[in-house]
């Protein structure tokens, strides 16, 4: 395939719908209905317990931190706090973008929207990009929310660690969602029917983050925006970290969740921040089954799945080697083993679309 | 129009659905948890994706790869990312047997 063409007006996007691939159907592990419909049930209990665990800890945090600056003591109540605020705001966003992490709609919406700001996006946008992104995931030129473009770019990756590359990217976007609605790449996922809805976003965040400044400039002090906008870079690390290894050095252009996404075993903290997306092949595979349930999900289908990494760590020592290999070899992915049990990946479908998985590409 | 025998009443637990298809069209057919028979277009009208695998809520149809709502007694498009509405079609029971009034 060689060079990527990531642009969804370019030869890359125009060749995955020409061949079919968007319109393909992918595969899923077969799972009897009675026990999908006992996965996939709603349920507001877990995630009003894990939503006022999150929100209070942030006061109480942020309060603390308040309270010491500007002590070197308050840092480690900052940093803690960051995290809540850069990193678990991301998967807070993504559930609530299912709609699956309450039952109760008015519930999913409200968390659906702090979390968007606080994560840098509008909430109006970012829905629709997910859902390309669940109907092509890691499609090239069509997938807008592809974490690691071939080859892959490893400081631009670092600093986003940082956040430093999403905010620089995020406020020239939200000023001009805000003077014109969204732009024409956002238009190529978003219905003109919410083109409003994103310039409304939009100003509603520019006005937040205007009085914030404001505040910020007449106490003559950067203490407003620790708890409002700065989190966002001090505190991305450990969602950048998790996100990474959703798909990074795995397959594009295929239609087997199992070829493009990776299931990482985690510790109860990351967890925690990263609302179980960590069981990311499962995520993909039944969007419908809420966070509280893909542990359960994952030991009903395990025996079709290659099996996870145990830890982020040893996720990392698998994933680290094959970007840098993908700076020589855009065509080079992982291709993990199947236990035995599993049903063969979808190879018959695969080779008769050009530029997808290759044997020659594939370890 | 004709009325075809779809499935029996006993095929579809409560507050679920299954998939009908007949020639070339393909339907969803309801059973609500207040008991009556209700039957849509089998394909979301969002993404080429058939609802047989989705979740029924009361009277809500979650379609099961966008998370997008739909009432299936009126084919409303309830919530993002749907934004158009599902063709509903007539049901009637009668013996036991649901049949539903083909175009």
């Amino acid at each position: 395939m060689g060079k990527r063409d990531y642009s969804p007006f370019g030869a890359d996007a125009k060749r995955a719908v020409d061949s079919g691939l968007t319109a393909a159907e992918w595969y899923h592990t077969e799972v009897p209905r009675k026990v999908m419909k006992d996965l996939m049930a709603r349920s507001d209990g877990p995630a009003i317990r894990d939503t006022i665990l999150l929100y209070g800890s942030m006061i109480l945090l942020a309060g603390i931190g308040i309270a010491l600056w500007p002590s070197w003591w308050s840092a480690p109540f900052w940093l803690a706090y960051g995290v809540l605020y850069g990193s678990a705001s991301d998967s807070r966003w993504h559930e609530c973008s299912h709609g699956t992490a309450f039952k109760t709609p008015w519930m999913n919406n409200w968390v659906y929207q702090i979390a968007s700001f606080m994560i840098m996006r509008n909430s109006a946008t970012w829905r629709w990009s997910h859902a390309r992104h669940h109907s092509e995931t890691y499609l090239v030129g069509r997938d807008p929310e592809i974490a690691v473009m071939r080859p892959p770019e490893l400081a631009k990756l670092i600093l986003n660690f940082f956040g430093i590359l999403d905010v620089l990217k995020f406020f020239p976007t939200l000023i001009r969602n805000a003077v014109s609605g969204p732009t024409a790449e956002e238009r190529t996922f978003v219905p003109e029917s919410e083109w409003g809805k994103v310039q409304r976003v939009a100003l509603i965040h520019l006005t937040i983050y205007l009085a914030t400044l404001g505040l910020a400039v007449a106490l003559g002090s950067i203490l407003p925006l620790m708890v409002i906008g700065l989190p966002r870079l001090y505190g991305a690390w450990h969602h950048v970290m998790t996100g990474l290894l959703q798909h990074g050095g795995l397959a594009d252009n295929v239609i087997d969740h199992r070829l493009n996404s990776r299931t990482v075993l985690m510790n109860p903290i990351s967890r925690f921040i990263y609302w179980n997306m960590n069981y990311h092949v499962e995520h993909h595979m039944f969007p419908m089954v809420p966070y509280h349930a893909l542990p359960r999900l994952h030991e009903v289908i395990k025996a079709d799945l290659p099996p996870p990494n145990r830890s982020i760590a040893e996720a990392f020592r698998e994933m680290w080697p094959a970007l840098k290999r993908q700076l020589l070899n855009e065509d080079y992915f992982l291709k993990r083993d199947l236990p035995p049990t599993a049903k063969p990946y979808r190879e018959d479908f695969h080779q008769y679309v050009p530029g997808m998985m290759r044997p020659a590409a594939a370890e | 129009m004709p009325w075809i025998s779809a499935c029996s009443t006993d095929d579809i637990d409560a507050e679920d659905l299954i998939r009908w298809d007949h020639g070339a069209q393909t339907f969803a057919i309801y059973h609500s948890p207040d008991g009556q028979f209700y039957a849509t277009a089998g394909r979301c009208t969002h993404e080429d994706v058939h609802l047989c695998d989705g979740l029924v809520m009361g009277h809500l149809i979650e379609c099961p790869k966008h998370n997008g709502q739909f009432d299936y007694r009126t084919g409303e498009a309830k919530r993002a990312p749907v934004c158009v509405n599902l063709r509903t079609f007539p049901v009637k029971v009668e013996a036991g047997q649901v049949y539903v009034e083909v175009p």
